[in-house]
């Protein structure tokens, strides 16, 4: 009897999950609408004078996202050997929603900047329309992120130049790669935060740390192809400069206003990157290994989420784990490691969270003490809170 | 012509070819690319974890 009740539910989720995963095909597009809700927003809000409109990506992210993914809850999908076949085998579909979504972005920036220089706003509309197009840039980073990897492709590498300049982000892509990939989760990641440092600590740790090493990682390369820092085919210069024409265009079309309005919503742009950065991989740390070089990357050193609408949003940046272990594996085919480290709700909510450093830390601070097995020694720690977090913190051998 | 494949994403580093992008022109040998050398695909394995490919001959007319 029990037996038959068992069944039925089963039967019905698994029924369930196979509807999801042909669903979700379509459902990426939300990258998509994202940039087209900032375009039609800012379109209503000139068309109707109503200012509330210029708020709308900001409510959409920290209030819409966040209950939709408490009601909706995990993403079950897992794609099997055999889906991920299929999935790879249709990559410009994939493809394609990202190029329609990079166009997508630079459109709703450029009619933003119009609609806030061309129209008499009160500071709180702008305010609005400021952080609306920093979420927006946040999506444009993710997106950004995610052509980046795929350097195999030259079509997503340039695309991923573009996607950045949108916020004037020139090195995010080199940087990203070359230097945070490769010394993640470890002290000398600029790019990992360290159980203790606050947000803001971290962010002026990270956005010059990351802007150095990524010059740094792009002059490297020039020089051992005997070329000028500023030849052409310096990458980050030709994301730069893509920035200089467009933020300069607008400026000379807009009026001086649009400048103050493009440079603050980069910048917040690059603090919504921050955010991101501060929350995936906090406190966690690969050991070092007898011949000096760190143990690999694993599934346990970043921090996931499964969310179903977060999934969607982010292109599976939640997964993080299969990202990192895998670091050129497309965002239809990411999988989710139940075992690795979960946060408590998706990335918004997290960033959100992450503002108010003792909220994160009351939230955060256990799960990564219950992660290292009470062995303080195997956390990547803020020196300034070590001895603090050791005496609170430190208990091995009872937990272990 | 050795080839030697990252063992994380499969790229092969192909002495014959080298990896003009990060400044190891063509017949670059393997012995002279620098340690540090990481995956110029994925970027999370380097040199000392790359697998040498054994040169199949059946490729080869």
């Amino acid at each position: 009897m029990s037996q038959t009740m068992n069944k039925q539910p089963t039967l019905e989720t698994e029924l369930k999950e196979e509807r999801w995963s042909k669903a979700k095909k379509y459902w990426y597009m939300i990258t998509f609408i994202v940039p087209a809700l900032m375009l039609a927003s800012a379109g209503l809000a000139a068309y109707t004078g109503n200012g509330g409109w210029l708020w709308s990506l900001v409510v959409v992210f920290y209030v819409i996202i966040p209950v939709v993914d408490t009601i909706v809850g995990e993403d079950p999908y897992n794609p099997t050997e055999e889906e991920e076949k299929e999935l790879n085998s249709n990559s410009s579909y994939y493809k394609r929603i990202l190029y329609l979504a990079t166009a997508g972005q630079w459109a709703a920036l450029i009619a933003t900047t119009y609609v806030v220089t061309q129209y008499q706003w009160a500071w709180y509309e702008i305010l609005g329309a400021l952080l609306s197009v920093g979420s927006l840039h946040a999506v444009g980073l993710t997106m950004s992120h995610e052509l980046g990897h795929k350097i195999k492709d030259k079509g997503q590498v340039i695309a991923a130049q573009i996607c950045s300049a949108c916020c004037g982000y020139a090195h995010f892509n080199i940087e990203h790669n070359k230097g945070h990939h490769k010394d993640v989760a470890t002290p000398e990641d600029p790019a990992s935060s360290r159980m203790g440092e606050s947000l803001y600590k971290f962010a002026i740790r990270e956005i010059p740390g990351a802007a150095h090493r990524g010059w740094e990682l792009e002059a490297q390369r020039l020089k051992r192809l005997n070329l000028s820092f500023f030849s052409p085919k310096n990458e980050l210069l030709q994301s730069m400069m893509v920035t200089i024409v467009a933020y300069g265009l607008m400026t000379a079309l807009f009026g001086i206003m649009a400048l103050p309005f493009l440079i603050i919503t980069a910048f917040y742009g690059w603090f919504q990157l921050t955010l991101a950065n501060y929350i995936e991989h906090y406190g966690l740390l690969r050991q070092k290994l007898d011949n000096g070089r760190y143990e690999r990357c694993q599934p346990k050193h970043s921090w996931n989420n499964n969310f179903k609408a977060t999934n969607l949003l982010t292109l599976h940046l939640q997964r993080h784990s299969d990202h990192h272990a895998h670091p050129t594996r497309a965002y239809q085919v990411l999988r989710d490691y139940p075992e690795a480290p979960q946060l408590p709700h998706g990335y918004p909510a997290m960033m959100a969270l992450a503002m108010f450093p003792p909220a994160w830390r009351f939230v955060m601070d256990r799960r990564v003490v219950n992660w290292a097995d009470g062995d303080m020694s195997k956390v990547n720690i803020d020196p300034a809170h070590k001895e603090k977090m050791f005496h609170r913190y430190h208990q091995p051998e009872v937990t272990a | 012509m050795s080839r030697y494949q990252c063992p994380d994403c499969g790229y092969i580093y192909d002495e014959t070819e080298g990896c003009e992008h990060e400044g190891y022109p063509a017949g670059t040998v393997w012995a002279s690319i620098p340690d540090s050398f990481p995956c110029p695909d994925c970027f999370v394995r380097e040199k000392p974890d790359f697998i040498p490919v054994e040169s199949s001959k059946t490729n080869t007319k």
